[in-house]
Protein backbone atom coordinates (compact mmCIF):
# COMPACT_ATOMS: atom_id res chain seq x y z
CA UNK A 1 0.00 0.00 0.00
CA UNK A 2 2.85 2.37 0.79
CA UNK A 3 4.57 1.49 -2.43
CA UNK A 4 1.84 3.44 -4.22
CA UNK A 5 3.34 6.75 -3.16
CA UNK A 6 5.55 7.73 -6.04
CA UNK A 7 6.15 11.35 -5.07
CA UNK A 8 9.84 11.88 -4.50
CA UNK A 9 10.84 8.47 -5.78
CA UNK A 10 13.43 7.81 -8.43
CA UNK A 11 12.78 5.46 -11.33
CA UNK A 12 16.01 3.93 -12.58
CA UNK A 13 16.30 3.65 -16.34
CA UNK A 14 18.24 5.30 -19.17
CA UNK A 15 16.60 8.00 -21.24
CA UNK A 16 17.16 11.45 -22.70
CA UNK A 17 15.28 13.01 -19.82
CA UNK A 18 17.30 11.09 -17.23
CA UNK A 19 20.57 12.27 -18.70
CA UNK A 20 19.63 15.97 -18.79
CA UNK A 21 21.35 18.35 -16.41
CA UNK A 22 19.25 18.62 -13.22
CA UNK A 23 19.24 22.41 -13.57
CA UNK A 24 17.46 22.06 -16.90
CA UNK A 25 14.85 19.81 -15.34
CA UNK A 26 14.32 22.14 -12.40
CA UNK A 27 13.88 25.13 -14.67
CA UNK A 28 11.65 23.11 -16.97
CA UNK A 29 9.42 22.04 -14.10
CA UNK A 30 9.19 25.62 -12.91
CA UNK A 31 8.40 26.87 -16.40
CA UNK A 32 5.83 24.14 -16.83
CA UNK A 33 4.07 25.12 -13.60
CA UNK A 34 4.13 28.80 -14.61
CA UNK A 35 2.71 27.87 -18.00
CA UNK A 36 -0.19 26.06 -16.30
CA UNK A 37 -1.19 29.25 -14.54
CA UNK A 38 -0.54 31.50 -17.51
CA UNK A 39 -2.83 29.55 -19.79
CA UNK A 40 -6.49 30.31 -19.28
CA UNK A 41 -8.13 28.66 -22.24
CA UNK A 42 -8.29 25.05 -23.30
CA UNK A 43 -5.89 25.42 -26.21
CA UNK A 44 -3.20 26.23 -23.65
CA UNK A 45 -3.96 23.07 -21.71
CA UNK A 46 -3.89 20.95 -24.83
CA UNK A 47 -0.41 22.24 -25.55
CA UNK A 48 0.64 21.60 -21.95
CA UNK A 49 -0.77 18.08 -22.20
CA UNK A 50 1.15 17.44 -25.40
CA UNK A 51 4.35 18.76 -23.89
CA UNK A 52 3.88 16.60 -20.79
CA UNK A 53 3.06 13.53 -22.88
CA UNK A 54 6.19 14.08 -24.95
CA UNK A 55 8.33 14.31 -21.80
CA UNK A 56 6.77 11.17 -20.33
CA UNK A 57 7.32 9.32 -23.59
CA UNK A 58 10.96 10.44 -23.74
CA UNK A 59 11.57 9.57 -20.09
CA UNK A 60 10.68 5.89 -20.65
CA UNK A 61 8.97 5.82 -17.25
CA UNK A 62 5.84 3.65 -17.57
CA UNK A 63 2.80 5.98 -17.44
CA UNK A 64 1.14 3.55 -15.05
CA UNK A 65 3.90 4.27 -12.59
CA UNK A 66 3.46 8.03 -12.84
CA UNK A 67 -0.29 7.98 -12.50
CA UNK A 68 -0.18 5.69 -9.50
CA UNK A 69 0.97 8.73 -7.52
CA UNK A 70 -2.24 10.43 -8.53
CA UNK A 71 -4.30 8.21 -6.25
CA UNK A 72 -2.82 9.88 -3.20
CA UNK A 73 -3.96 13.36 -4.23
CA UNK A 74 -7.36 12.24 -5.39
CA UNK A 75 -8.99 13.48 -2.19
CA UNK A 76 -7.42 16.91 -2.41
CA UNK A 77 -8.47 17.11 -6.03
CA UNK A 78 -12.08 16.33 -5.15
CA UNK A 79 -12.19 18.98 -2.43
CA UNK A 80 -10.82 21.71 -4.69
CA UNK A 81 -13.25 20.75 -7.41
CA UNK A 82 -16.26 20.81 -5.09
CA UNK A 83 -15.34 24.18 -3.60
CA UNK A 84 -14.76 25.75 -6.98
CA UNK A 85 -17.90 24.25 -8.39
CA UNK A 86 -20.23 25.65 -5.75
CA UNK A 87 -18.58 28.79 -4.48
CA UNK A 88 -17.73 30.68 -7.65
CA UNK A 89 -20.20 33.50 -8.33
CA UNK A 90 -21.47 34.04 -11.88
CA UNK A 91 -24.10 32.93 -14.37
CA UNK A 92 -26.33 30.26 -12.88
CA UNK A 93 -26.41 26.84 -14.54
CA UNK A 94 -28.22 24.48 -12.17
CA UNK A 95 -29.58 25.18 -8.72
CA UNK A 96 -30.21 22.38 -6.21
CA UNK A 97 -31.55 23.45 -2.82
CA UNK A 98 -29.11 26.10 -1.56
CA UNK A 99 -26.29 25.07 -3.85
CA UNK A 100 -25.89 26.64 -7.22
CA UNK A 101 -23.51 25.60 -9.94
CA UNK A 102 -22.44 28.48 -12.12
CA UNK A 103 -20.95 28.42 -15.57
CA UNK A 104 -17.82 30.13 -14.22
CA UNK A 105 -17.67 27.66 -11.34
CA UNK A 106 -17.78 24.69 -13.69
CA UNK A 107 -15.04 26.16 -15.84
CA UNK A 108 -12.94 27.03 -12.79
CA UNK A 109 -13.36 23.55 -11.27
CA UNK A 110 -12.27 21.80 -14.45
CA UNK A 111 -9.34 24.16 -14.89
CA UNK A 112 -8.19 23.72 -11.30
CA UNK A 113 -8.41 19.95 -11.61
CA UNK A 114 -6.36 19.97 -14.80
CA UNK A 115 -3.82 22.34 -13.28
CA UNK A 116 -3.42 20.22 -10.15
CA UNK A 117 -3.12 16.98 -12.08
CA UNK A 118 -0.57 18.38 -14.50
CA UNK A 119 1.33 20.01 -11.67
CA UNK A 120 1.67 16.77 -9.75
CA UNK A 121 2.47 14.75 -12.86
CA UNK A 122 5.07 17.27 -14.02
CA UNK A 123 6.85 17.48 -10.71
CA UNK A 124 6.76 13.75 -10.10
CA UNK A 125 8.25 13.26 -13.55
CA UNK A 126 11.15 15.42 -12.44
CA UNK A 127 11.78 13.45 -9.24
CA UNK A 128 11.27 10.16 -11.06
CA UNK A 129 14.00 10.99 -13.57
CA UNK A 130 16.47 12.73 -11.27
CA UNK A 131 18.35 11.19 -8.38
CA UNK A 132 17.98 13.14 -5.13
CA UNK A 133 21.69 13.91 -5.18
CA UNK A 134 21.54 15.36 -8.66
CA UNK A 135 18.44 17.31 -7.81
CA UNK A 136 19.97 19.08 -4.84
CA UNK A 137 23.23 19.66 -6.71
CA UNK A 138 21.22 21.39 -9.39
CA UNK A 139 19.26 23.38 -6.88
CA UNK A 140 22.37 24.48 -5.08
CA UNK A 141 23.90 25.71 -8.28
CA UNK A 142 20.75 27.46 -9.45
CA UNK A 143 20.33 29.27 -6.14
CA UNK A 144 23.98 30.19 -5.83
CA UNK A 145 23.39 33.90 -6.64
CA UNK A 146 21.31 34.12 -3.46
CA UNK A 147 24.48 33.70 -1.44
CA UNK A 148 25.10 37.38 -2.04
CA UNK A 149 22.13 38.01 0.23
CA UNK A 150 23.54 35.69 2.91
CA UNK A 151 21.12 32.88 2.14
CA UNK A 152 22.68 29.57 3.34
CA UNK A 153 22.23 27.90 -0.04
CA UNK A 154 24.49 24.92 0.62
CA UNK A 155 22.86 24.16 3.96
CA UNK A 156 19.39 24.36 2.48
CA UNK A 157 20.25 22.00 -0.34
CA UNK A 158 22.02 19.62 2.03
CA UNK A 159 18.92 19.55 4.22
CA UNK A 160 16.78 18.91 1.19
CA UNK A 161 18.95 16.12 -0.09
CA UNK A 162 18.93 14.42 3.30
CA UNK A 163 15.17 14.79 3.57
CA UNK A 164 14.69 13.33 0.10
CA UNK A 165 17.11 10.51 0.80
CA UNK A 166 15.18 9.65 3.94
CA UNK A 167 11.80 9.33 2.24
CA UNK A 168 12.34 5.81 0.89
CA UNK A 169 14.17 4.74 4.04
CA UNK A 170 11.36 5.87 6.31
CA UNK A 171 8.80 4.40 3.96
CA UNK A 172 10.48 1.01 4.15
CA UNK A 173 10.73 1.37 7.92
CA UNK A 174 7.02 2.21 8.14
CA UNK A 175 6.21 -0.86 6.11
CA UNK A 176 8.32 -3.01 8.39
CA UNK A 177 6.91 -1.66 11.66
CA UNK A 178 3.40 -1.87 10.29
CA UNK A 179 3.90 -5.53 9.47
CA UNK A 180 5.50 -6.21 12.84
CA UNK A 181 2.53 -4.68 14.64
CA UNK A 182 0.10 -6.46 12.35
CA UNK A 183 1.83 -9.70 13.35
CA UNK A 184 0.85 -8.76 16.90
CA UNK A 185 -2.76 -8.38 15.85
CA UNK A 186 -2.80 -4.63 15.21
CA UNK A 187 -5.48 -3.45 12.82
CA UNK A 188 -4.79 -0.31 10.79
CA UNK A 189 -7.62 -0.57 8.33
CA UNK A 190 -10.94 -0.85 10.11
CA UNK A 191 -12.86 0.96 12.83
CA UNK A 192 -13.95 4.55 13.37
CA UNK A 193 -11.67 7.52 12.70
CA UNK A 194 -10.77 7.86 16.37
CA UNK A 195 -9.99 4.18 16.64
CA UNK A 196 -7.87 4.32 13.53
CA UNK A 197 -6.00 7.39 14.76
CA UNK A 198 -5.31 5.57 18.02
CA UNK A 199 -4.09 2.53 16.17
CA UNK A 200 -1.35 4.69 14.64
CA UNK A 201 0.41 5.16 17.97
CA UNK A 202 2.15 1.76 17.82
CA UNK A 203 3.35 2.75 14.36
CA UNK A 204 4.38 6.37 14.95
CA UNK A 205 6.29 5.96 18.19
CA UNK A 206 8.75 3.39 16.82
CA UNK A 207 8.97 5.35 13.58
CA UNK A 208 9.95 8.56 15.32
CA UNK A 209 12.44 6.77 17.52
CA UNK A 210 14.04 5.18 14.50
CA UNK A 211 14.11 8.50 12.62
CA UNK A 212 15.89 10.17 15.53
CA UNK A 213 18.32 7.28 15.80
CA UNK A 214 19.10 7.50 12.09
CA UNK A 215 19.52 11.27 12.25
CA UNK A 216 21.90 10.86 15.15
CA UNK A 217 23.94 8.24 13.32
CA UNK A 218 24.08 10.35 10.20
CA UNK A 219 25.22 13.45 12.11
CA UNK A 220 27.91 11.37 13.77
CA UNK A 221 29.09 9.94 10.45
CA UNK A 222 29.21 13.40 8.86
CA UNK A 223 31.13 14.77 11.80
CA UNK A 224 33.56 11.85 11.64
CA UNK A 225 34.30 12.80 8.03
CA UNK A 226 34.97 16.42 9.00
CA UNK A 227 31.90 17.86 7.32
CA UNK A 228 31.76 21.57 8.05
CA UNK A 229 29.41 23.05 5.48
CA UNK A 230 29.78 24.17 1.92
CA UNK A 231 32.84 26.45 2.00
CA UNK A 232 35.71 25.03 0.00
CA UNK A 233 33.87 21.84 -0.95
CA UNK A 234 34.44 20.52 -4.45
CA UNK A 235 32.29 18.11 -6.39
CA UNK A 236 33.24 14.73 -7.76
CA UNK A 237 30.88 15.24 -10.67
CA UNK A 238 30.55 18.98 -11.29
CA UNK A 239 27.53 20.00 -13.34
CA UNK A 240 28.48 21.15 -16.84
CA UNK A 241 25.97 22.01 -19.56
CA UNK A 242 26.10 19.78 -22.65
CA UNK A 243 24.65 20.46 -26.07
CA UNK A 244 21.51 18.48 -25.28
CA UNK A 245 20.95 20.70 -22.26
CA UNK A 246 21.15 23.83 -24.39
CA UNK A 247 18.73 22.28 -26.84
CA UNK A 248 16.38 21.41 -23.98
CA UNK A 249 16.45 25.01 -22.77
CA UNK A 250 15.49 26.11 -26.26
CA UNK A 251 12.56 23.70 -26.30
CA UNK A 252 11.38 24.86 -22.88
CA UNK A 253 11.42 28.56 -23.71
CA UNK A 254 9.78 27.89 -27.05
CA UNK A 255 7.08 25.95 -25.22
CA UNK A 256 6.47 28.81 -22.79
CA UNK A 257 6.26 31.25 -25.69
CA UNK A 258 3.70 29.11 -27.49
CA UNK A 259 1.59 28.73 -24.36
CA UNK A 260 1.62 32.47 -23.72
CA UNK A 261 0.67 33.26 -27.28
CA UNK A 262 -1.99 30.60 -27.73
CA UNK A 263 -3.22 30.27 -24.18
CA UNK A 264 -3.55 33.96 -23.42
CA UNK A 265 -4.01 35.93 -26.55
CA UNK A 266 -6.13 33.60 -28.61
CA UNK B 1 -2.09 -29.61 11.80
CA UNK B 2 0.66 -28.05 9.73
CA UNK B 3 1.73 -25.26 7.45
CA UNK B 4 1.73 -26.18 3.79
CA UNK B 5 3.00 -24.01 0.97
CA UNK B 6 1.87 -25.19 -2.43
CA UNK B 7 3.79 -23.87 -5.45
CA UNK B 8 4.12 -20.39 -4.00
CA UNK B 9 5.49 -17.66 -6.25
CA UNK B 10 5.98 -14.06 -5.21
CA UNK B 11 7.03 -11.16 -7.41
CA UNK B 12 7.98 -7.79 -5.96
CA UNK B 13 6.88 -4.61 -7.76
CA UNK B 14 5.04 -6.49 -10.45
CA UNK B 15 4.48 -4.57 -13.71
CA UNK B 16 7.41 -2.20 -13.17
CA UNK B 17 10.98 -2.26 -14.39
CA UNK B 18 12.01 -3.14 -10.83
CA UNK B 19 10.02 -6.38 -10.82
CA UNK B 20 11.91 -9.36 -9.51
CA UNK B 21 10.88 -12.74 -8.24
CA UNK B 22 11.42 -13.18 -4.51
CA UNK B 23 9.97 -16.67 -4.32
CA UNK B 24 9.90 -19.21 -7.11
CA UNK B 25 7.78 -22.35 -6.90
CA UNK B 26 8.20 -22.96 -3.19
CA UNK B 27 6.60 -26.15 -1.84
CA UNK B 28 6.97 -26.90 1.85
CA UNK B 29 5.23 -28.90 4.53
CA UNK B 30 6.01 -27.99 8.11
CA UNK B 31 4.34 -30.40 10.56
CA UNK B 32 3.50 -29.60 14.17
CA UNK B 33 6.18 -29.53 16.79
CA UNK B 34 9.13 -29.42 14.43
CA UNK B 35 12.16 -27.21 15.04
CA UNK B 36 13.08 -25.91 11.61
CA UNK B 37 16.09 -23.84 10.59
CA UNK B 38 15.54 -21.61 7.56
CA UNK B 39 18.88 -20.62 6.11
CA UNK B 40 19.79 -18.42 3.21
CA UNK B 41 22.06 -15.68 2.05
CA UNK B 42 20.87 -12.05 2.24
CA UNK B 43 18.17 -11.58 -0.39
CA UNK B 44 17.48 -15.28 -0.82
CA UNK B 45 13.80 -14.78 0.00
CA UNK B 46 13.70 -16.14 3.54
CA UNK B 47 12.08 -13.06 5.08
CA UNK B 48 9.52 -12.93 2.29
CA UNK B 49 8.82 -16.62 2.77
CA UNK B 50 8.00 -16.33 6.47
CA UNK B 51 5.71 -13.38 5.84
CA UNK B 52 3.63 -15.66 3.68
CA UNK B 53 3.14 -18.03 6.58
CA UNK B 54 1.03 -15.62 8.61
CA UNK B 55 -0.63 -13.83 5.73
CA UNK B 56 1.33 -10.57 5.78
CA UNK B 57 2.24 -11.11 2.16
CA UNK B 58 -0.03 -12.70 -0.39
CA UNK B 59 1.53 -15.01 -2.96
CA UNK B 60 1.41 -13.85 -6.58
CA UNK B 61 0.41 -17.41 -7.37
CA UNK B 62 0.11 -20.59 -5.34
CA UNK B 63 -1.53 -21.31 -1.99
CA UNK B 64 -0.66 -21.32 1.68
CA UNK B 65 -2.58 -23.64 4.00
CA UNK B 66 -2.67 -23.53 7.76
CA UNK B 67 -4.27 -26.59 9.34
CA UNK B 68 -5.80 -27.45 6.02
CA UNK B 69 -7.40 -24.06 5.36
CA UNK B 70 -6.36 -21.64 2.64
CA UNK B 71 -5.24 -18.54 4.55
CA UNK B 72 -5.73 -16.23 1.58
CA UNK B 73 -9.37 -17.11 1.26
CA UNK B 74 -11.36 -13.86 1.71
CA UNK B 75 -13.40 -15.45 4.50
CA UNK B 76 -10.39 -16.60 6.48
CA UNK B 77 -9.85 -14.75 9.76
CA UNK B 78 -6.34 -13.37 9.41
CA UNK B 79 -6.26 -11.91 12.90
CA UNK B 80 -6.70 -15.27 14.57
CA UNK B 81 -4.13 -16.72 12.18
CA UNK B 82 -1.59 -14.15 13.33
CA UNK B 83 -2.22 -15.18 16.91
CA UNK B 84 -1.58 -18.82 16.01
CA UNK B 85 1.43 -18.17 13.82
CA UNK B 86 3.55 -15.73 15.82
CA UNK B 87 6.18 -13.85 13.85
CA UNK B 88 9.10 -12.13 15.55
CA UNK B 89 10.71 -9.76 13.07
CA UNK B 90 14.36 -8.93 12.73
CA UNK B 91 15.44 -6.42 15.37
CA UNK B 92 12.05 -6.78 17.09
CA UNK B 93 13.07 -4.26 19.75
CA UNK B 94 12.48 -1.53 17.13
CA UNK B 95 8.73 -2.07 17.36
CA UNK B 96 8.42 -1.41 21.10
CA UNK B 97 6.33 1.66 21.74
CA UNK B 98 4.64 1.60 25.14
CA UNK B 99 5.68 3.47 28.26
CA UNK B 100 6.57 0.29 30.13
CA UNK B 101 7.52 -3.26 29.21
CA UNK B 102 4.44 -4.88 30.69
CA UNK B 103 2.05 -2.71 28.70
CA UNK B 104 3.97 -3.41 25.54
CA UNK B 105 3.63 -7.15 25.98
CA UNK B 106 -0.10 -6.63 26.63
CA UNK B 107 -0.51 -5.12 23.15
CA UNK B 108 -0.76 -8.47 21.32
CA UNK B 109 -3.32 -10.24 23.54
CA UNK B 110 -5.30 -7.00 23.85
CA UNK B 111 -5.66 -6.90 20.07
CA UNK B 112 -7.16 -10.37 20.23
CA UNK B 113 -10.02 -8.90 22.23
CA UNK B 114 -9.37 -10.89 25.39
CA UNK B 115 -10.63 -9.68 28.79
CA UNK B 116 -8.21 -7.44 30.69
CA UNK B 117 -7.44 -10.07 33.31
CA UNK B 118 -6.53 -12.69 30.74
CA UNK B 119 -4.40 -10.13 28.89
CA UNK B 120 -2.38 -9.33 32.00
CA UNK B 121 -2.04 -12.96 32.96
CA UNK B 122 -0.69 -13.82 29.54
CA UNK B 123 1.70 -10.89 29.55
CA UNK B 124 3.01 -11.94 32.94
CA UNK B 125 3.45 -15.53 31.82
CA UNK B 126 5.18 -14.53 28.61
CA UNK B 127 7.63 -12.25 30.39
CA UNK B 128 8.39 -15.06 32.84
CA UNK B 129 8.88 -17.51 29.97
CA UNK B 130 11.55 -15.35 28.39
CA UNK B 131 13.28 -15.06 31.74
CA UNK B 132 12.61 -11.38 32.21
CA UNK B 133 13.28 -9.98 35.66
CA UNK B 134 10.26 -8.77 37.70
CA UNK B 135 11.94 -5.55 38.72
CA UNK B 136 12.10 -4.27 35.14
CA UNK B 137 8.41 -4.96 34.38
CA UNK B 138 7.36 -1.35 34.78
CA UNK B 139 10.44 0.25 33.31
CA UNK B 140 10.46 1.99 29.97
CA UNK B 141 11.58 -0.52 27.32
CA UNK B 142 13.91 2.14 25.95
CA UNK B 143 16.07 2.07 29.07
CA UNK B 144 16.93 -1.61 28.69
CA UNK B 145 19.93 -3.28 27.10
CA UNK B 146 19.68 -4.74 23.59
CA UNK B 147 19.31 -8.32 24.79
CA UNK B 148 16.63 -7.41 27.35
CA UNK B 149 14.68 -5.38 24.81
CA UNK B 150 14.69 -8.35 22.51
CA UNK B 151 13.31 -10.56 25.27
CA UNK B 152 10.45 -8.12 25.80
CA UNK B 153 9.74 -8.09 22.07
CA UNK B 154 9.71 -11.89 21.89
CA UNK B 155 7.43 -11.98 24.95
CA UNK B 156 5.13 -9.60 23.07
CA UNK B 157 4.57 -12.30 20.47
CA UNK B 158 4.55 -15.21 22.94
CA UNK B 159 1.75 -13.55 24.92
CA UNK B 160 -0.55 -14.31 22.01
CA UNK B 161 0.05 -18.02 22.72
CA UNK B 162 1.10 -19.00 19.20
CA UNK B 163 1.13 -22.61 18.01
CA UNK B 164 3.94 -21.77 15.62
CA UNK B 165 6.68 -19.30 16.43
CA UNK B 166 8.74 -17.86 13.60
CA UNK B 167 11.83 -15.86 14.48
CA UNK B 168 13.71 -13.82 11.88
CA UNK B 169 17.39 -13.67 12.84
CA UNK B 170 16.69 -13.44 16.56
CA UNK B 171 20.40 -13.25 17.38
CA UNK B 172 21.38 -10.47 14.96
CA UNK B 173 23.45 -7.79 16.62
CA UNK B 174 23.80 -9.58 19.96
CA UNK B 175 27.06 -10.50 21.68
CA UNK B 176 27.96 -14.23 22.01
CA UNK B 177 26.46 -14.45 25.49
CA UNK B 178 23.18 -12.81 24.43
CA UNK B 179 23.15 -15.04 21.38
CA UNK B 180 23.39 -18.22 23.37
CA UNK B 181 20.81 -16.98 25.87
CA UNK B 182 18.24 -16.27 23.18
CA UNK B 183 18.87 -19.55 21.34
CA UNK B 184 18.66 -21.47 24.61
CA UNK B 185 15.41 -19.71 25.37
CA UNK B 186 13.94 -20.69 22.00
CA UNK B 187 15.03 -24.29 22.52
CA UNK B 188 13.34 -24.26 25.92
CA UNK B 189 10.11 -22.92 24.42
CA UNK B 190 10.15 -25.72 21.88
CA UNK B 191 10.88 -28.49 24.36
CA UNK B 192 8.58 -27.37 27.16
CA UNK B 193 5.62 -26.01 25.28
CA UNK B 194 5.83 -28.17 22.19
CA UNK B 195 5.33 -25.28 19.79
CA UNK B 196 6.63 -25.42 16.25
CA UNK B 197 9.66 -23.19 15.79
CA UNK B 198 10.97 -21.78 12.54
CA UNK B 199 14.31 -20.14 13.09
CA UNK B 200 15.60 -17.92 10.30
CA UNK B 201 19.32 -17.37 10.20
CA UNK B 202 22.27 -17.10 7.87
CA UNK B 203 24.60 -18.81 10.25
CA UNK B 204 24.74 -22.60 10.20
CA UNK B 205 26.65 -22.60 13.49
CA UNK B 206 23.68 -20.93 15.16
CA UNK B 207 21.12 -23.46 14.08
CA UNK B 208 23.10 -26.71 13.79
CA UNK B 209 22.87 -27.41 17.52
CA UNK B 210 19.15 -27.00 17.78
CA UNK B 211 17.11 -27.85 14.73
CA UNK B 212 15.54 -31.09 13.46
CA UNK B 213 15.43 -29.92 9.89
CA UNK B 214 17.14 -27.34 7.71
CA UNK B 215 15.62 -25.57 4.75
CA UNK B 216 18.18 -23.79 2.60
CA UNK B 217 16.92 -20.98 0.37
CA UNK B 218 18.81 -19.72 -2.64
CA UNK B 219 17.59 -16.98 -4.99
CA UNK B 220 13.96 -17.57 -4.08
CA UNK B 221 14.07 -21.34 -4.43
CA UNK B 222 14.35 -24.13 -1.89
CA UNK B 223 17.87 -25.47 -2.46
CA UNK B 224 17.99 -28.15 0.26
CA UNK B 225 15.43 -29.43 2.70
CA UNK B 226 16.57 -32.22 4.98
CA UNK B 227 17.95 -33.15 8.40
CA UNK B 228 21.13 -31.23 9.30
CA UNK B 229 23.62 -34.05 8.71
CA UNK B 230 22.30 -34.59 5.18
CA UNK B 231 22.33 -30.89 4.35
CA UNK B 232 25.87 -30.44 5.63
CA UNK B 233 27.10 -33.20 3.33
CA UNK B 234 26.57 -30.68 0.56
CA UNK B 235 29.00 -28.27 2.13
CA UNK B 236 30.68 -27.57 -1.21
CA UNK B 237 27.37 -26.52 -2.81
CA UNK B 238 26.54 -24.50 0.28
CA UNK B 239 29.73 -22.53 -0.20
CA UNK B 240 28.78 -21.82 -3.78
CA UNK B 241 25.58 -20.11 -2.66
CA UNK B 242 27.42 -17.99 -0.14
CA UNK B 243 26.80 -20.15 2.92
CA UNK B 244 28.97 -22.52 4.87
CA UNK B 245 28.52 -25.67 6.90
CA UNK B 246 29.26 -25.38 10.63
CA UNK B 247 32.93 -25.22 11.51
CA UNK B 248 32.67 -28.65 13.12
CA UNK B 249 31.92 -30.17 9.72
CA UNK B 250 35.08 -28.71 8.24
CA UNK B 251 37.23 -29.93 11.12
CA UNK B 252 35.80 -33.44 10.80
CA UNK B 253 36.19 -33.45 7.02
CA UNK B 254 39.83 -32.47 7.25
CA UNK B 255 40.52 -35.02 9.94
CA UNK B 256 38.96 -37.63 7.70
CA UNK B 257 41.11 -36.55 4.76
CA UNK B 258 44.18 -36.69 6.98
CA UNK B 259 43.39 -40.33 7.60
CA UNK B 260 41.67 -40.36 10.96
CA UNK B 261 38.64 -42.65 11.22
CA UNK B 262 36.12 -40.03 12.40
CA UNK B 263 32.44 -39.79 11.62
CA UNK B 264 31.93 -36.69 9.45
CA UNK B 265 28.19 -36.59 10.13
CA UNK B 266 28.40 -35.00 13.56
CA UNK B 267 26.98 -31.51 13.76
CA UNK B 268 27.40 -30.41 17.34
CA UNK B 269 30.51 -29.51 19.25
CA UNK B 270 29.93 -32.11 21.96
CA UNK B 271 29.42 -34.96 19.51
CA UNK B 272 32.55 -33.89 17.65
CA UNK B 273 34.56 -33.94 20.86
CA UNK B 274 33.51 -37.52 21.58
CA UNK B 275 34.29 -38.58 18.02
CA UNK B 276 37.74 -37.03 18.06
CA UNK B 277 38.60 -38.47 21.45
CA UNK B 278 37.49 -41.87 20.19
CA UNK B 279 39.61 -41.58 17.06
CA UNK B 280 42.72 -40.46 18.92
CA UNK B 281 42.20 -42.97 21.66
CA UNK B 282 42.57 -45.72 19.07
CA UNK B 283 45.75 -44.19 17.66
Amino acid sequence: MLRDITLGQYYRTESVIHSLDPRVKLVATFVFIVSLFVANNFVGYVIAALFLAMCIYLSKVPPKFIFRGMKTIFFLLMITMVFNLFLTPGKELISIWKLTITYEGLKMAIMMAIRLMFLITGSSLMTLTTTPNNLTDGLEKLLRPLRLFKVPVHEISMMMSIALRFIPILMEETDKIMKAQMARGADFESGSIIKRAKSLVPLLVPLFISAFRRANDLAMAMEARCYKGGDGRTKMKPLIYQNRDRLAYLVIWAYLGIVIVLGRIL
Amino acid sequence: MSIILDHVNYIYDEDTAMAHAALIDVCLNIPDGQFVGLIGHTGSGKSTLIQHMNGLEKPTSGCVFYNGQDINDPDYDKKSLRAKVGLVFQYPEHQLFETDCFKDVCFGPKNLGLPQKEVELRAYEALKQVGFDDEYFYQSPFDLSGGQKRRVAIAGVLAMKPEVLILDEPTAGLDPKGREDILGLIKKLHDEMGITIILVSHSMDDVANYVDRIIVMNKGRVAFDDVPTEVFKHYKELEEIGLAAPQVTYVMQELREAGFPVDTNVTTLDAAKIEILKAFGKC
